[in-house]
C-alpha cells in the first residue's frame, strides 16, 4: 500500500523547516533506519530516518525547499510492483485539534463565613503541656493506630531527637519504624517518598528545613506531583517536619522561614502551628492525611508550655484558621510563631484603646481565607505578619486576596511585617534587628487605623 | 509442537525465546510507531524512543514475578509494554488523551500502572534510584519477598542521590535491584567524557554492594544475571548492582541531532548486535521457528501495535474539569 511521507516536527516547538537534501531519490529501496533526508529545523540540521521498508515512489518537495510546513507530504512510499499513486488524491491527516480554553473561575458572592467553633468542648480537661511533648504524644498516638506509619530522620532513634521530639519513640516501637539514617536529606527524602507510593506513612525529620532544600527535588518533584501525573492513581501519603525559621545565633544557613515556598506548590498541604494544641492537633491530622504534608514547626517554641485537651483522640482539621484573641479596630493575620509577636502587640494595642483581633492561620494550604475576609470586612484594616522574606511572602498573597475580595472594606492599605530582606546575621545586636518584632507590628497597626 | 522445542546452544526452549522475540519487536515497532506520530505532531514535547535497548527490559522482566515493582526514568515506554501495560493506554498518553494511563496529564516522561506495579516515568535524572529503594523498603517492612527493579542510565549515575541510597540500601538490606542501563550516552555526553572510573557497577564495591557486567544485547544473558540479581534480594542479602551495557539507536529524544557519535557506530551496532536480530537468527538456524512463523508474529505485533495508534487518535482530549482533578487525594471522613 502507498503511504505518504510527511514533514516531520523533529522538535518541540518545530512549525516548518528547510529540505535540505534527500539521502535517497526515486526508485531506491529503503529499509527501517535509513537515513531519507536532512532537514533543517531553526535549531540544527537532522537525519530523517525511514520508519518502514519500501521503495521511494516519488519525491513530492524538492531539496533546497525552505519553508516545508509539518506534516506536508514530501515522498510517497510504495511496495514492490505498485503504482505511484496522485500525490493530491492523498488524504490528508488531520492534526488532532487543539482545545485553548481557561476554566471560568467562579466568584464567589456570598459573605465569607467564619468558622468559630472551639477546638475542644469547654467541659474536656486539660492539661499544659509543652509543644515538643504534643508532637511527641501526636506522633505516638497515630503509630499506635496505624502500624503503615514510621518515622525517619538523622538521630530520632537512639540520640532521642536533635531536638527530643521523638524522646522515647524508639523504645516503644523499636528501631523498625523509629529509623535513624545517615545524615542525607536527598536520599531519604526519596527513600521515604518511595517507600510512601508504596503503601506506608513515613513521617520525614529534618534536623531543620533548612537541610531540607538538599531533598527540596523530592518533596515537590517526586511527593507533591505523583497524584496528578499518575491520573490519580498513586500519591504520597507522608509527613516532612521540622523545625523551621530563625532559632537564636545560628546565622544565614539555618535561619530561613520556608512558609512561602512550600505555600506555592499544589500538591502539598502545609501546616504552621503555634501552641501545643494546634501542634498536636494538627500533627495527628497530618498523619492521616494521604496528601503530603510539610509540618512547619520551632524551634523556640518547642519548650512552650500550653493548654491541651486530655481526649482520646484530639485532632484540628486543615484549613480552619483560629481567632487567638477578638477586636474589632484592626486585623492581625499570623502563622506559627508570629502569633506569638501578634499577641504581644495586641496586648499593647489594648492600652491605647486599639482592639486588634489575632487571626492564627495554622495551616497555609488550604489557607482558611472566609476567616480573614470575614475579619477584615469588621475590622477594614489588615496586618499581615511572618518571620519570612517580603518578597514572594505568604503576607504578599494574602493582601492580595484581600484586595481581590474584600477591596471595598478595606479603609487603609494591607501592611505586611515581615523579616528583613537580608541573610540572617550572627552579631546579637543584627540578628535582633533583620527579625520582627512585636513593636513592628503595633506600628503597623497604628499606621492602618491613622493613630 | 515446534514450540517446546530445546534451542541446541543455550538450552533454551523455543517457546521462551519466541516470547522474548515478541515482546522485544513489539516494544521496537511500537516506539516507531511513536516515532512516526511524534513527527505527525500528534505527540508533543518531549519523546525518549527504547529502539535498540529492548532486550534490558525482556530479560529482566523475564526474571521477575507477581508481585515486583518497577519503576524508572523518561525512557519509560519499553518499561510500560514489558511489564504488561495495554500498548493503547500507553500511546493514548503520549498523545495526551483520555485513555491514556495517566488521563492525558503526565505524557511521555509520567506514566503509572498500580495494578502492574509500574511506579513511572521519572522526569528527573536519578529521582527514582531512591524512589525505588522506598519502594523496596515498603516490601521490606511489610515483610513479603518482592524486589524492586530500579532502572537508570549512565548518565544519571553520577548523581549524588543515587550513592546516597547505595549507602542505605545496603546499611538496610533493601530488596533493589539497580538497574544501570548503560546505553553509553547520557543525551549528546559519553560515557568517556563524564568518568573516569568507568566501570560503573563497581563504585557500588565502595558500599558493599555486589553487582555484575551484562551483555545488555543478549536477552538471554540479561535474564540470568537478572535471575542471580533477584535470588541476591530474595534471600535478604540487600541490593544487588546490574550494568547492563545496551546502546539505543535513535537520537536522547526526537529533537536530537546526533552529532556526537558517528553514523557508522550507530549502524555497526544494528548490523552486528541487534537484540532482536540475535533471537530471530537462533531461532532459525536452531530451526526453532520458521520464517512463516515469524512473519505471523510481525503481522500480529502490527496490528497491535496500529490499534494502539488508532486508539490514541480516537481518544478524545482530557475533559477541561481534569485540569482541576488529582491534585489532592480525598481524606477519608
Amino acid at each position: 500500500m502507498a503511504t505518504e511521507i510527511l514533514m516531520p516536527a523533529l522538535s518541540p516547538t518545530m512549525e516548518e523547516g528547510t529540505l535540505a537534501k534527500w539521502m535517497v531519490k526515486e526508485g531506491d529501496t529503503v529499509s527501517s533506519g535509513d537515513i531519507l533526508a536532512e532537514i533543517e529545523t531553526d535549531k540544527a540540521t537532522m537525519e530523517f530516518e525511514a520508519t518502514d521498508e519500501g521503495i521511494v515512489g516519488k519525491i513530492l518537495i524538492a531539496e533546497g525547499t525552505e519553508g516545508v510546513k509539518v506534516n506536508t507530504a514530501i515522498a510517497i512510499m510504495v511496495d514492490e510492483g505498485e503504482a505511484v499513486p496522485d500525490a493530491s488524491a492523498a488524504p490528508a491527516i488531520a492534526a488532532a485539534p487543539l482545545v485553548a480554553s481557561t476554566p471560568a473561575v467562579a466568584a464567589a458572592p456570598v459573605a465569607p463565613v467564619m468558622d468559630a467553633t472551639p477546638d475542644w468542648a469547654a467541659d474536656v480537661e486539660v492539661k499544659q503541656t509543652t509543644v515538643r511533648e504534643a508532637l511527641r504524644d501526636a506522633m505516638a498516638e497515630e503509630m499506635r493506630r496505624d502500624e503503615d506509619v514510621f518515622l525517619m530522620g538523622e538521630e530520632v532513634g537512639e540520640y532521642q531527637g536533635a531536638y527530643k521530639i521523638s524522646q522515647g519513640l524508639l523504645d516503644e516501637f523499636g528501631a523498625k519504624r523509629i529509623i535513624d539514617t545517615p545524615i542525607t536529606e536527598h536520599g531519604f527524602a526519596g527513600i521515604a517518598t518511595g517507600a510512601a507510593f508504596g503503601g506506608l506513612k513515613p513521617i520525614v525529620e529534618f534536623m531543620t528545613f533548612n537541610f531540607a532544600m538538599q531533598a527540596i527535588d523530592h518533596i515537590i518533584n517526586s511527593a507533591a506531583k505523583t497524584l496528578y501525573m499518575s491520573g490519580g492513581q498513586m500519591g504520597a501519603p507522608m509527613v516532612f517536619r521540622g523545625p523551621n525559621g530563625a532559632a537564636a545565633r545560628v546565622g544565614a544557613q539555618h535561619s530561613q522561614c520556608y512558609a512561602a515556598w512550600y505555600m506555592q506548590i499544589p500538591g502539598l498541604k502545609v501546616v504552621t502551628p503555634y501552641s501545643a494544641a494546634d501542634a498536636k492537633g494538627l500533627m495527628k491530622t497530618a498523619i492521616r492525611d494521604p496528601n503530603p504534608v510539610i509540618f512547619l514547626e520551632n524551634e523556640i517554641m518547642y519548650g512552650k508550655a500550653f493548654d491541651v485537651p486530655v481526649m482520646d483522640d484530639f485532632t484540628i482539621p486543615f484549613g480552619k484558621a483560629k481567632i487567638e484573641r477578638s477586636g474589632d479596630d484592626v486585623t492581625i493575620v499570623t502563622f506559627g510563631i508570629g502569633v506569638t509577636y501578634a499577641l504581644k502587640a495586641a496586648e499593647k494595642l489594648a492600652e491605647e484603646g486599639i482592639a486588634a483581633e489575632v487571626v492564627n492561620l495554622r495551616t497555609l494550604r488550604p489557607m482558611d481565607t472566609e476567616t480573614i475576609l470575614a475579619s477584615v470586612r469588621k475590622t477594614n484594616r489588615c496586618v499581615t505578619v511572618e518571620e519570612g522574606w517580603p518578597q514572594g511572602s505568604v503576607g504578599g498573597y494574602i493582601s492580595n486576596v484581600i484586595m481581590q475580595e474584600a477591596f471595598d472594606y478595606l479603609d487603609a492599605p494591607v501592611i505586611n511585617c515581615t523579616g528583613k530582606d537580608v541573610p540572617m546575621p550572627y552579631a546579637a545586636n543584627l540578628e535582633k534587628h533583620a527579625l520582627l518584632t512585636a513593636d513592628d507590628v503595633v506600628d503597623a497597626c497604628k499606621k492602618v487605623t491613622y493613630r | 509442537m515446534s514450540a517446546k522445542k530445546t534451542a541446541a546452544k543455550s538450552n533454551v526452549s523455543a517457546e521462551e525465546l519466541l516470547g522474548h522475540y515478541r515482546e522485544m519487536l513489539m516494544i521496537r515497532r511500537f516506539e516507531e510507531k511513536a516515532g512516526q506520530l511524534y513527527g505527525m505532531g500528534l505527540i508533543g514535547g518531549f519523546c525518549h524512543l527504547y529502539i535498540g535497548q529492548e532486550a534490558v527490559v525482556v530479560g529482566l522482566e523475564a526474571a521477575s514475578k507477581e508481585g515486583d515493582k518497577r519503576v524508572t526514568s523518561y525512557r519509560d515506554h519499553g518499561h510500560m509494554l514489558a511489564c504488561g501495560m495495554d500498548p493503547k493506554g500507553i500511546m493514548a498518553e503520549l498523545t495526551g488523551r483520555e485513555g491514556g494511563f495517566s488521563k492525558g496529564k503526565g505524557g511521555s516522561m509520567h506514566m503509572f500502572s498500580k495494578e502492574k506495579h509500574f511506579y513511572g516515568g521519572h522526569g528527573i535524572v536519578a529521582a527514582q534510584v531512591p524512589l525505588g529503594a522506598g519502594l523496596a523498603f515498603s516490601d521490606k517492612y511489610k515483610g513479603n519477598d518482592n524486589v524492586t527493579f530500579a532502572y537508570f542510565g549512565d548518565g544519571a549515575a553520577n548523581q549524588g542521590q543515587v550513592y546516597e541510597t547505595y549507602n542505605m540500601a545496603e546499611l538496610w538490606s533493601l530488596p533493589v535491584v539497580f538497574v544501570i542501563e548503560n546505553n553509553q550516552y547520557a543525551m549528546g555526553t559519553s560515557v568517556k567524557r563524564s568518568t573516569k572510573s568507568p566501570s560503573l557497577w563497581e563504585r557500588g564495591k565502595a558500599y558493599g554492594i555486589e553487582g555484575e557486567a551484562v551483555d545488555g544485547m543478549n536477552v538471554l544473558a540479561v535474564k540470568e544475571a537478572g535471575e542471580r540479581a533477584v535470588a541476591h534480594c530474595r534471600a535478604g542479602e540487600g541490593p544487588y548492582i546490574l550494568e547492563v551495557k545496551t546502546y539505543r539507536y535513535r537520537g536522547h529524544s526526537m529533537s536530537d541531532p546526533a552529532k556526537y557519535r558517528t553514523r557508522e557506530e550507530v549502524q555497526k551496532m544494528r548490523e552486528e548486535r541487534d537484540p532482536i536480530e540475535q533471537i530471530r537468527s537462533m531461532l532459525l538456524t536452531g530451526k526453532l521457528a520458521s520464517e512463516d512463523d515469524l512473519k505471523a508474529i510481525d503481522k500480529e505485533i502490527k496490528g497491535i501495535v496500529n490499534e494502539a495508534a488508532e486508539f490514541s487518535k480516537e481518544s478524545p482530549e482530557p475533559a477541561l474539569e481534569e485540569l482541576w482533578t488529582d491534585i489532592y487525594a480525598k481524606v477519608e471522613a
